[in-house]
């Protein structure tokens, strides 16, 4: 018998017979019943307790935030797609500035290296925020592949106030997950950190120091409700 | 194999008592883990502050106990749908046979080097010693095990790895092994580890992980963790193997976030962790990275004799958060090497013995003072107190004798001696003439009687029984007129 008949043979055959699920009660995890503005509120407290930074912008003028954020942290080189909107504006945006545009749709293979040793930042969208956790959820996609979350020392994030829900159960099942999932999904909530010497928390052991979120709001006026 | 090693000497449960006495003496291993377990009680408690605890615990608890109480059949749906996401799926009796089938997925690959991110299943099967003797070389990525790794040790805790090293140490052990500058500054070691990680990174051939969930309704594999390493390790390398334990699983997708919530909390006291990372199918045609082979390995070691058994199906329920030794007046004086386990602390104590018999960790379901701490702590509700009962009956041949290396420590004089006092106690005349024997004739009480008496002094039988004083009390008070009572 395989290894995987023995096994399943041994929990169906259980010694003491067969067991009863018990049915769940998911109350606890959703309806926080917060206001657009205590979302963003949670959203942006939970994010800085972790050392992320919240940078205020709108729909429209979110490019020249980014152009800031790039030249006030000495970025040279930055990690972007090229067919989402947040990468097609920054790509026109930044155009004429000193930052030079490292195109990432192309196999990792070829660039491993340049990646890991000569970029300074990677753009990224997002498919939302979670208000509990101050959390950002992303679907990588071939033209913002997995790594330029990761690999680069700052991660700038572009997040749409409107997309935040209360928790992550409300995201899973609102986006209805569970229907399709991607070849990785993840939530990233601050940048990479340590404890592990000492209980002393440190920044950026493996992956990126910074994370940076531009907020981007649908009116001027940051914080408005919709 | 049963014994976890450290620079000085090589730890093993059936020397517990030994190493509990050593550890006790070694002040720098008492303050390490007193800091750090009072820091993590506080950081428990403090981030749980808003939330109703107890009905989050009931729900965690409870989606657990349908994964389990589905476990067969959701094996098999998660196999399914990882097959059908491209993941290859392998079931594995033991630690012996998982490690071949990771050792035979690297040499296909012709691999020689694999970074690795946590993973406990795969400490418990000792997979980096095996894969060295086939001339792979296995690094481990968490910042916390690379440090145990560099000091040729295994960690004392399941979430925190290198705890019971302070600052001083791990810059010793830094500059020692890696030729770093000597330096009291966090910042600048991690920074160092980072470069000397990352160019491992790029060179491995194989990452292997652990699993904190597995998915079964979507085939999803879902790591918790802060530093980056376990993204790093499931997408630089060209092949990722998970290993995980079989209990591991749960249904729907849904049932994972109050358990990411129960987990990080209880763990850490973080509201979350950095990344949450959910990984379902290696990498698709038009994807630029992430490993082009993905591997899940499902093992049982022990598990499916646990799962046999009404009582003892609970320690199954457990999600590693590590809690239950946080809490331990024990764990927190002796530390993680005394136990000798990969597991150490309350829930060690309760698995260890079905993974390496009740003959090697027979000391360990009384290394606890029963204070029911861990099981208050736990946030799936385990009963850890119970269990470890349990299991000191099994270890005596008083239980159902389904745990292996049972009645390890029957003794003919002490189940006699219980058989005896089990007859007395029941009988009530001879029970007074004993008690009052026993009391007339306490001279002859022995004043050293073993291990009891190592710390304490001899127990004195009373010159009177209870039973004669409150008989004497009782014909001495006049007696409460009945009327007289209700008038008051």
């Amino acid at each position: 018998m395989s290894a995987r008949d023995a096994i399943l043979k041994r929990l169906r055959e259980r010694t003491d017979g067969p067991l009863s699920a018990p049915e769940s009660d998911f109350a606890v995890v959703t309806h926080r019943g917060w206001s657009g503005q205590e979302r963003l509120e949670r959203f942006e407290r939970w994010i800085a307790s972790v050392h992320g930074e919240v940078v205020h912008t709108s729909r429209k003028g979110w490019t020249e935030a980014l152009a800031r954020v790039l030249a006030d942290k000495g970025v040279r080189r930055l990690a972007l797609g090229k067919q989402h909107p947040v990468a097609a504006e920054a790509r026109q945006a930044l155009v004429d500035t000193e930052v030079e545009l490292v195109d990432v749709n192309r196999d990792i293979e070829a660039w491993q290296r340049e990646q890991f040793e000569s970029v300074d930042a990677g753009l990224t969208s997002t498919l939302g925020g979670i208000a509990e956790t101050g959390s950002l959820w992303l679907w990588p996609t071939p033209d913002e592949p997995r790594l330029i979350s990761l690999v680069p020392s700052i991660h700038v994030a572009v997040l749409d106030a409107d997309t935040l829900e209360d928790t992550l159960f409300d995201v899973v099942e609102k986006h209805g997950w569970a229907n399709g999932m991607p070849t990785n999904a993840l939530l990233i909530s601050g940048p990479s950190k340590t404890a592990d010497i000492e209980q002393t928390l440190a920044y950026g052991v493996h992956g990126p120091r910074e994370l940076v979120v531009l907020l981007r709001h649908a009116s001027a006026a940051p914080g408005d409700e919709k | 194999m049963s014994e976890q090693t450290s620079g000085v000497y090589t730890y093993s449960p059936r020397q517990f008592h030994r190493q509990a006495h050593d550890a006790l003496g070694n002040p720098q291993i008492r303050a390490n883990f007193r800091k750090a377990m009072d820091g993590l009680m506080t950081k428990r408690r403090e981030s749980f502050g808003d939330w109703e605890l107890e009905t989050l615990r009931e729900l965690g608890a409870n989606i657990r106990m349908r994964a389990l109480a589905k476990l067969p059949d959701l094996l098999e749906q998660l196999e399914a749908n990882c097959e059908a996401n491209g993941i290859k799926v392998h079931w594995a009796e033991d630690g012996e046979q998982a490690c071949r089938i990771i050792r035979e997925i690297c040499e296909s690959h012709g691999a020689t080097s694999v970074v690795k991110g946590k993973s406990m299943v795969s400490e418990e099967m000792h997979l980096n010693a095996h894969l060295e003797e086939a001339g792979i070389e296995a690094l481990e990525s968490d910042l916390g095990e690379y440090l145990v790794q560099l000091n040729e040790q295994t960690p004392s805790h399941i979430i925190m790895p290198a705890i019971h090293l302070n600052t001083d140490e791990i810059s010793e052990i830094l500059h020692e092994k890696t030729g770093t500058e000597r330096t009291r500054d966090v910042d600048t070691m991690t920074a160092a580890a980072r470069s000397q990680l990352r160019e491992r990174f790029m060179n491995a051939d194989v990452g292997v992980s652990g699993v904190n969930f597995a998915v079964a309704e979507t085939g999803t594999l879902c790591l918790v963790e802060n530093e980056g390493n376990g993204r790093m390790t499931t997408t630089v390398p060209p092949v990722h193997v998970a290993v995980t334990g079989i209990e591991k699983v749960v249904e729907h997708l849904r049932d994972v976030p109050p358990l990411y919530a129960l987990l990080s909390r209880s763990a850490t006291g973080q509201h979350v962790t950095t990344y949450f990372n959910m990984i379902s199918s290696p990498r698709k045609e038009g994807e630029h990275d992430g490993p082009k082979e993905v591997h899940l390995v499902l093992v049982d070691n022990g598990r499916s004799n646990i799962y046999q058994d009404d009582e003892l199906l609970d320690t199954l329920r457990c999600i590693r958060c590590g809690a239950c030794m946080n809490h331990c007046p024990v764990y927190t004086r002796v530390g993680g090497h005394t136990y000798g386990t990969t597991y150490p602390g309350p829930i060690g104590s309760i698995l260890s013995p079905h993974l390496m018999g009740l003959e090697e960790t027979k000391d360990l379901p009384t290394a606890s003072s029963l204070c029911g701490a861990c099981g208050e702590v736990c946030p799936v509700k385990i009963p850890i107190p119970d269990l470890l009962v349990r299991l000191r009956r099994e270890s005596v041949g008083e239980g159902r004798g389904n745990v292996p290396g049972a009645g390890i420590k029957r003794t003919r004089k002490e189940a006699a001696a219980w058989k005896g006092f089990q007859w007395l106690a029941t009988h009530p005349a001879a029970w007074r003439i004993g008690t009052s024997m026993a009391g007339r004739f306490k001279a002859l009480m022995p004043s050293k009687l073993g291990v009891w008496t190592e710390y304490r002094t001899a127990p004195k039988p009373a010159a009177t029984t209870l039973h004669a004083l409150v008989k004497k009390h009782q014909a001495a008070k006049p007696r409460v007129d009945k009327s007289d009572k209700e008038r008051r």
